[in-house]
């Protein structure tokens, strides 16, 4: 893959790093102005966007966990997707090397680390093919904190008490947060997915933080329990950084998929405050013709 | 009132610290997470002093240039894995602070209580405002058996921001969080 690529990649990643995207932002700072000046809470988010601020400035990680990454990328039918999966890795590599990307990928029975940060599935590449002419790639990177406290459950649960509908999902949202709290740095964001498999809806789920932190299920009886999710998440009390406190959660974005009648899964992909996602659109050449987010 | 304490922080000053309080601390820092927790709960010796020393959870983003090391980002990682090895190390090595994010569990409460020890709290993933007050990498251990990430790093801070969840009188913030936001679900969950 010719360099143009590689460089167009390698920036994609550490502006992923470096720069938290403006609606995530946004709502950390909405999130300010209800806390109290002095309190705990106040200092967690007044702490959070300085550090914003200070990471976009200098152009260097958000987060010292600079995450496992996750590619998604749309590509022309008949598209070489050896020549891009080639493109992401020496990319991969050089962040890693110029420190936008702490070494953070082990291997799983030694425990040590992988060069580069590659490895078996490292990083993970998602492709799809449809009718068009450019490339988009879309990145995610997700720290190990939100994704340890990343849940998935079998309905009906009998510890949660959730059923197999709709209010039971609603359980398990409230119950992640509460078993996440102080692990997964809040206020953060649940990507779910209702059904499929269990392989199929961790992923789907996962994908759901794609979508901006605005917009709202198509099918309205998701957008009202995305709505109604989010609302009694802050009743818990949880607070920025589980120090107690106005703002537990910033968002939620529901997806469901077709499962077995015998299945129903609830996957939950956790997402912390360092919501680290971007997009780009690439011309023929590996050229930036558009960013996808803010 | 914000408190500042400089290393090494002696037991009367960790006493003294109440949850609530916000602490700049001075001096010098260790940092440790999974692999290093593992290596000193097993017994085996620590390359630094960690008497009267504070234990930072945290795997910062260091570079070498010119001879030198640079801390690139440096925000704490989840105190809770290593709760297995923590009230031991608290224990066997006099350890006065851990700085870390949310809270510990019961072992460690405990261990605080008995050994003077506090737990203090960073803001998680602030590893830019938390990386300006390293003003020195002095030096590194276990660099070579536990990579990076996992090492020993000694680092010199000047007032690196944090507040105190868990104190040496047994008072346990994250814990009285945790039994609201359990107490709200069960009403919410009805």
């Amino acid at each position: 893959m010719p360099s143009m690529w590689i460089n167009s990649l390698e920036q994609l990643i550490r502006r992923t790093s470096a720069d938290l995207p403006n609606d995530v932002e946004a709502a950390l700072r909405r999130a300010q102005r209800k806390e109290k000046p002095g309190s705990a809470a106040r200092w967690a988010l007044d702490t959070i966007l300085t550090n914003v601020a200070l990471a976009r400035e200098r152009d260097a990680p958000l987060c010292q966990d600079t995450g496992a990454l996750s590619f998604y990328c749309r590509a022309p039918r008949r598209f070489d997707t050896r020549g891009l999966t080639a493109a992401i890795h020496a990319a991969v590599r050089r962040a890693t090397t110029k420190g936008f990307l702490r070494p953070n990928t082990v291997d799983p029975l030694t425990r040590c680390p992988c060069a580069h940060n590659l490895g078996p599935g490292a990083p993970v590449i998602h492709v799809e093919f449809e009718r068009r002419r450019t490339v988009e790639v879309r990145l995610i990177l997700k720290g190990g904190g939100s994704e340890n406290v990343s849940v998935q459950f079998s309905l009906p649960d009998l510890r949660l008490k959730a059923g197999r509908d709709l209010e039971g999902v609603r359980c398990c949202l409230l119950w992640t947060l509460v078993q996440a709290q102080g692990q997964g740095c809040a206020p953060g964001v649940l990507g779910v997915c209702i059904g499929g498999d269990r392989a199929a809806g961790a992923e789907y789920a996962k994908r759901q933080l794609l979508r901006p932190l605005s917009d709202r299920a198509t099918e309205p009886r998701l957008a009202a329990l995305e709505r109604k999710a989010l609302q009694d998440a802050q009743k818990l009390l949880i607070g920025p950084m589980g120090l107690g406190g106005a703002t537990t959660l910033l968002g939620v974005k529901i997806g469901a998929l077709a499962s077995l009648p015998a299945s129903f899964f609830v996957s939950v992909a956790y997402m912390c405050w360092a919501f680290r996602r971007r997009g780009i659109v690439l011309d023929a050449a590996g050229r930036v013709v558009r960013q996808l987010y803010d | 009132m914000i408190k500042k304490l400089t290393y090494p922080f002696t037991p009367a000053q960790v006493r003294s610290l109440k949850v609530g309080e916000r602490v700049l601390l001075c001096g010098r820092i260790f940092t440790g997470r999974d692999r290093l927790h593992q290596y000193l709960a097993a017994g085996r010796r620590s390359p630094v002093s960690l008497r009267n020393g504070a234990i930072y959870h945290c795997g910062p983003v260091v570079v070498r240039a010119k001879g030198r090391w640079n801390v690139r980002a440096a925000g704490p990682t989840t105190s809770a894995r290593l709760e297995p090895y923590m009230a031991s190390i608290i224990k066997r090595y006099g350890l006065s602070l851990i700085i870390g994010k949310g809270g510990m569990g019961a072992s460690t409460a405990q261990a605080c209580r008995d050994y003077g020890c506090t737990y203090l709290q960073a803001v998680g993933g602030a590893a830019q405002v938390l990386k300006d007050t390293v003003q020195k990498v002095c030096g590194v251990h276990l660099y070579k058996a536990f990579g990076p990430t996992e090492a020993l790093w000694e680092l010199e801070v000047r007032d690196f921001p944090c507040l105190v969840t868990m104190d040496a009188r047994g008072r346990n913030l994250p814990a009285q969080i945790a039994k609201r936001s359990e107490t709200m679900l069960r009403k919410l969950t009805r």
